[in-house]
């Protein structure tokens, strides 16, 4: 897609160790403009120590992190958003109290005013708010309700608004649909579709490879702290994708073991 | 979890790579948000009740509640429980308690009465050292808290007791008495009473310190609800993680509310010494649950990320009147502290309400 430009973001044989525990080893992924890459992993595959290697929580141990070409080392989230990576986690992207605009803004206030009368330009907050939710398909009316009023998908695309507003190249969304019902889990994957088509690269970690599947561009499986594979769109189903996810081979054996355990001895 | 966002049963939703942006949907359950639904969202509603009801008890149960006189004796009263109880409330609005606010008053009262008196330091220099003193103090605090990521609660506690100890050691080591006396004889005592501790509107007698208290609560306002810090302070309290992730710089803001509350608690003290031209060792111990009781009161919840300085300035107004107006209605003032009590327990019950609905859909 992207052959001749380098990714938006890329990782070359990432490393990261917990004194003994090796949390990740080898792992390799890019992600270009307009591009949704899925991470996918059962609990425990890595995916978290993964996330906040890219987020700039962690530094990563060994191999090479480039942001557009460029070897990058991030000592703190606040440097990984200043090179346009934006990461939204699950459950921690929005103070549940405070009102929309508020958290929308939250951290970068627009001010006006010099001096000790510098203060946040509401009314600007609270139109520019409006408008970037508009464009992700929220109408809301009442920008002083509190956010923990909305549902868990209009929650996500706050956070996913904002970070677009702030000129976010990269979008990393920390399993933005599990705690999400089935409608709302859609709501949410339509954002990440949208985020692809206004030219963002997305990195989309996730366990569910049904969420994945339908908007995946390319799909990375780990699983203890390895990568499993690599595919294209169109190079995997998403039978054998669900079988990767789960250990490929293991998931086949339990099913035998299930499957001889019901049908044996009554 | 979101039960109330419909039927689940609509699988189809996962939508198709390439899907046009939807046209956005009128949200039904905002429909309408009328006045009393805007009003019950704010923090203070309980608390101008409670003080309007208890105003008009008062008022009409006493001679002197209502006349001039009566309302400078409890507006005094009000003022310097008001000022801490402001900046306890931005404290606990940041997710922080101070148990060491109350003996502040007491520890920053001896420290100016013992610069000035015993060791020869003019009041404005003193003064200065006591704010400084005071930030220190403060600053230790929010840093102790973060650094060891317990429970201000516990932190503040020990500040509580070291402050406690050193207050009555220190002034019986120096002073051989429990009290440190004579402040009216230092110079530039009678310019720091005029800006500190005056009264003004003559036969009745208001408090300077009123003038603070609203000043103190008016600015804390516009802090909380316009600026960038305000925002911050909501968000600290709220949400540390999700706060930290937006790069909200969490123990700053944190750290900068525990100097706050200490340098209120100097400025209390300050007033008080310079009223009395003298100050008890035991000064201030105790006054931290009525702060945090008069911030609690005026909607702010225990849990952090919610209430308001007005709130908090009206749950003082509430202890004044009442301690005020029950020494009028001529009962036992012990009967105080159950009244203390209860409107704790009340207000408690209803910030748990508003929380609910506030918090709504999450849970």
């Amino acid at each position: 897609m992207t052959a001749e430009k380098a990714p938006l973001l890329e990782v070359r044989g990432v490393s990261k160790y917990f004194g003994n525990v090796i949390a990740l080893k080898d792992i390799s992924l890019g992600v270009g403009a307009g591009e949704v890459t899925c991470v996918l992993g059962d609990n425990g595959a890595g995916k978290s120590s993964f996330i906040k290697i890219l987020a700039g929580v962690h530094p990563h141990d060994d191999g090479e992190f480039l942001v557009e070409g460029e070897p990058v080392r991030f000592k703190s989230p606040r440097d990984a958003r200043e090179r346009g990576i934006a990461t939204v986690f699950q459950d921690l992207a929005t103070v549940p109290l405070m009102s929309v605009w508020r958290n929308f803004f939250l951290g970068s206030e627009p001010t006006v005013g010099k001096g000790p009368l510098r203060r946040i330009d509401v009314g600007r907050a609270q139109q520019t708010m409006r408008e970037e939710m508009r464009k992700m398909g929220i109408d809301v009316r009442d920008a002083d309700q509190p956010v923990g009023t909305l549902s868990g998908g209009e929650r996500q695309a706050v956070a996913i608004a904002r970070a677009v507003y702030f000129g976010a190249k990269v979008l990393i969304l920390d399993e933005p649909t599990s705690a999400l019902g089935v409608k709302q889990s859609g709501v949410v994957l339509r954002y990440v579709v949208q985020a692809r088509e206004r030219g963002l690269g997305v990195i989309f970690i996730t366990h569910n490879p049904h969420h994945a599947y339908p908007v995946g561009d390319r799909f990375v499986v780990l699983n203890r702290g390895r990568l499993l594979g690599d595919w294209r769109r169109g190079e995997i189903g998403r039978d054998e994708l669900v079988k990767m996810m789960s250990g490929g081979a293991e998931l086949d054996q339990l099913t035998h073991e299930l499957e001889s355990q019901l049908e044996g001895p009554g | 979890m979101n039960e109330a966002s419909g039927g689940g049963s609509r699988a189809a939703a996962v939508t198709a790579p390439g899907a046009p942006t939807p046209e956005p949907v009128a949200d039904e359950r905002l429909a309408n948000i009328g006045l009393v639904a805007r009003l019950m969202r704010r923090p203070e509603v309980g608390s101008l009740l409670g003080a309007l009801v208890i105003c008009a008890f008062f008022w009409l149960t006493t001679d002197v509640f209502g006349t001039l006189n009566g309302i400078a004796n409890w507006t005094d009263v009000a003022s310097t429980l008001g000022i801490m109880a402001v900046a306890v409330a931005l404290l606990m609005i940041g997710g922080e308690f101070d148990l060491s606010a109350g003996v502040m008053t007491g520890t920053t009262g001896l420290l100016m009465g013992l610069l000035t008196t015993e060791w020869g330091i003019s009041m404005w220099p003193a003064i200065a050292l006591t704010f400084l003193f005071a930030a220190t103090v403060g600053f230790l605090n929010g840093y102790m808290v973060m650094r060891t990521k317990l429970p201000s609660f516990i932190v503040t506690l020990a500040t509580f007791f070291v402050l406690q100890g050193v207050n009555l050691g220190v002034t019986k080591a120096i002073t051989g008495t429990v009290r440190v006396a004579g402040l009216g004889d230092v110079p530039g005592y009678d310019s720091a009473s005029k800006l500190f501790s005056s009264t003004f509107w003559a036969p009745h007698n208001f408090r300077i310190s009123v003038i603070w208290w609203i000043a103190i609560a008016a600015l804390a306002t516009w802090v909380l609800a316009r600026t960038r810090a305000g925002n911050w302070i909501f968000a600290v309290g709220g949400d540390a993680n999700a706060s930290r992730n937006v790069g909200v710089p969490v123990a700053r803001v944190k750290i900068a509310l525990f100097m706050t509350t200490a340098i209120a608690a100097a400025l209390v003290g300050i007033m008080i010494a310079l009223r009395l031209s003298s100050v008890q060792a035991g000064q201030g111990v105790g006054e931290e649950f009525t702060y945090i009781i008069a911030a609690v009161v005026g909607g702010c919840l225990l849990t952090g990320g919610y209430g308001s300085a007005i709130g908090a300035s009206l749950g003082a107004l509430i202890v004044g009147m009442a301690f005020i107006g029950i020494q009028f209605s001529g009962w036992n003032t012990d009967w105080r502290f159950l009244f203390l009590g209860v409107i704790l327990l009340l207000a408690v019950l209803v910030n748990n309400l508003v929380r609910h609905r506030a918090e709504g859909a999450r849970r």
